[in-house]
């Protein structure tokens, strides 16, 4: 599904990814986990397609095909999804007005038909009940004065509409409590499939408690360190980050 | 009097000497003179400081005359239209005989012709933008309009449109005024057309008087449009608020040409309440101004100003807008907000935002920013999906909508986003 070799990426004059390779195959949850600053949203942003930060060597391709030079847009149509640490209050555009535009603009791109509206509705409201969502939610601006918990079940919403084929968690568990947790990990529980991969970034093992990985991968200063079952991350949560970071001053 | 200098002034004088006798002397006399004081302004005068009119109006275009024009007028939405055509009103293109009851409306030259005190009296609006040198050029020369009485009580469902276009295919100048009253507890929505259906360069110089009686309610929504580059379009709004008197206001402000859209409020009762909200979609050239002066004379009071200035191309924006609480006018609630977006390295916005408050037990804020598309919110967009020019798009809109969400009417508020859309369709196409 996703193959990274190498990647070097800078943002602006600093360097942030060092070399960085991972293999994430179809069906398979990776966890990375790593201490603050090791980049680990740099990475989740060059896989999407964040304007400023640029690959100066190495390739990441999505079902074999460089995704480098493509538009964030195009990317997302081709079936990556970022769920944001901090997702954007967007003010004046109704929630239901850029799940649409954002549904169909990516049909369009696939050249499939665009939803009419009662078919859109029918799944908005599905989605928003499993995930707790209130109606009246979806009729204010997208995450305009929404909770933490709220913008992060909005991104899980989004999530279950789009329905990506790599999807990028960033820090989802960040300012969650545990029933938001709960409910997050179940909406994204539910979308495992043998076509989908997920890339969980996360600090803490807590998160996995919920979802299951099928893959941890250590990063620090950049580049994975690390790679192994969900054991690792038991391992890293009693011994903290200190071995990579140690072994990296050495 | 003064002795008026330039080329431009001595034309006005001219346009003087030909409407002087058309009723209403005295209204005309103390507008003239008081327009003499100053002349056309230029950038020396303060509250024309970011907008040059004596250089953009050089000689002034020639007096309309009246058109003779068969127009069949395209209607925009279900409203019951009163149309002044080229200066002069137009009973042939109006609904004069499907006005509801409780509703009467006659030309603007007629009611001058009959000199109704009560009228005469509610088209001088007391002294609210006695100051301006425009407006009172406006009283000096205006040719025709329409006077709208709405009956004490009444409550109007269906919105009655005020259109003023220009159709001539040279370039001339008009002077309109047009006068709404409500009586005590009447209830109205008002739409003002103010557009151009030729490509002359018109000089249009409007007046929208507004007398609300107590407890009259008022939704106003204006739509200035049209004109070419070296159009100029005034249009002044003149508010006068009795007690528990409330008007819901939205203006959308596109087209080309200088524009300068001038709202002067007065709230001479207790409770009253106010809201003067405003989009401005600047493309090409458009010089779009809003002057705005919103004065509290009576304690609890309250007004909200939003206006959201959208600037494309080499558009300029300018937004003056003065808070005033006079002594006595306690718990008073006041605020005012002008945001713009600047969507080009060319298009330039003016904000000065002011306030002046002379009682103690008051709230009162003002806020104005400057700034241009979120990159944050961009990348947000496109990695959702949505292209680069789409993802704009809707901030753009979202942006735009956030001064529209106090319209109650629905039917207007989508007419409106259409505009709005429209306008950002044509940006994205290019």
């Amino acid at each position: 599904m996703l193959e990274i070799k190498d990647l070097r990426v800078s943002v602006g004059e600093r360097e942030i990814l060092k070399g960085l390779t991972l293999r994430v195959k179809a069906g398979e949850v990776a966890a990375i986990m790593g201490p603050n600053g090791t980049g680990k949203s740099t990475l989740s942003y060059v896989i999407a397609g964040r304007e400023g930060y640029e690959a100066t060597s190495g390739e990441v391709r999505l079902n074999g095909e460089n995704i480098l030079d493509l538009e964030p847009a195009e990317r997302a149509s081709k079936g990556i999804f970022l769920a944001f640490q901090y997702p954007v209050e967007i003010p004046g555009v109704a929630t239901m007005t850029f799940l649409k535009a954002a549904l169909n603009a990516q049909r369009r791109a696939r050249g499939e038909p665009e939803l009419q509206t009662p078919e859109f509705m029918k799944r908005v409201k599905e989605a928003a009940a499993s995930l707790g969502i209130a109606q009246d939610m979806l009729r204010r601006p997208l995450n305009a004065g929404f909770s933490g918990g709220e913008k992060k079940r909005m991104e899980i919403l989004q999530m279950e509409l789009l329905q990506p084929r790599l999807a990028i968690l960033d820090e989802t568990d960040s300012g969650l409590d545990i029933d938001a947790l709960r409910v997050v990990a179940d909406g994204v529980n539910a979308l495992r499939s043998p076509q989908r991969a997920f890339i969980v970034i996360t600090h803490y093992q807590r998160l996995l408690e919920y979802i299951r990985p099928d893959s941890v991968h250590v990063m620090a200063q950049g580049r994975i360190m690390r790679s192994g079952g969900p054991e690792l991350a038991l391992e890293l949560e009693e011994r903290g980050y200190q071995d990579y970071i140690a072994q990296e001053a050495a | 009097m003064i002795k008026l200098a330039s080329e431009a002034e001595a034309t006005l004088s001219s346009f003087y000497e030909e409407m002087r006798d058309k009723g209403a002397p005295r209204l005309r006399a103390a507008g003239w003179a008081s327009f003499s004081e100053s002349g056309v302004p230029n950038r020396r005068v303060e509250s024309w400081h970011y907008t040059d009119l004596k250089t953009a109006m050089g000689r002034p275009a020639p007096l309309a005359t009246a058109s003779r024009a068969a127009l069949s007028l395209p209607r925009a939405h279900d409203s019951l239209r009163l149309v002044t055509l080229d200066g002069v009103f137009r009973p042939d293109l109006s609904d004069i005989a499907r006005l509801p009851d409780g509703v009467v409306a006659q030309s603007l030259r007629d009611a001058l012709a009959q000199g109704d005190l009560h009228v005469m009296s509610a088209l001088a609006s007391a002294d609210i933008g006695a100051q301006d040198p425009i407006l009172a050029l406006n009283a000096a020369l205006m040719q025709d309009g329409v006077v709208i009485q709405i009956a004490p009580g009444a409550a109007i469902d269906r919105a009655i449109e005020l259109a003023t276009l220009a159709s001539a295919e040279a370039a001339q100048s008009t002077y309109t005024r047009a006068l709404v009253m409500l009586g005590e507890g009447a209830r109205a929505t008002v739409i003002e057309t103010l557009g151009a259906l030729s490509s002359a360069p018109a000089q249009d110089n409007s007046a929208l008087v507004l007398r609300l009686a107590t407890g009259a309610r008022l939704n106003l929504v204006s739509h200035l449009s049209g004109g070419v580059d070296q159009a100029i379009r005034i249009a002044s709004l003149l508010a006068h608020l009795d007690t528990g008197a409330v008007i819901n206001s939205f203006a959308l402000i596109e087209g080309e040409g200088l524009n300068r859209r001038q709202v002067f409020a007065r709230l001479d009762g207790d409770n009253a309440k106010a809201v003067f909200n405003a989009t401005t979609l600047g493309r090409g050239r458009l010089h779009a101004d809003t002057t705005l002066i919103v004065d509290h004379a009576k304690p609890c009071g309250e007004s909200r100003e939003v206006f959201r200035n959208i600037l494309d191309d080499q558009s300029v924006g300018v937004f003056q807008g003065k808070v005033i609480v006079r002594p006595g006018a306690q718990k008073t609630d006041g605020v005012m907000q002008s945001k713009a977006l600047l969507l080009s390295e060319q298009a330039a916005m003016n904000n000065k935002p002011e306030l002046e408050i002379f009682a103690d037990d008051v709230q009162c804020g003002h806020g104005a920013t400057c700034g241009r598309l979120d990159k944050d919110q961009l990348f947000y967009l496109t990695a959702r999906g949505l292209p680069r020019r789409e993802a704009e798009a809707l901030l753009i809109e979202g942006f735009a909508n956030e001064a529209m969400d106090a319209i109650e009417d629905e039917q207007l508020k989508t007419f409106l986003s259409d505009r709005v859309s429209a306008w950002l369709s044509r940006r994205i196409s290019r």
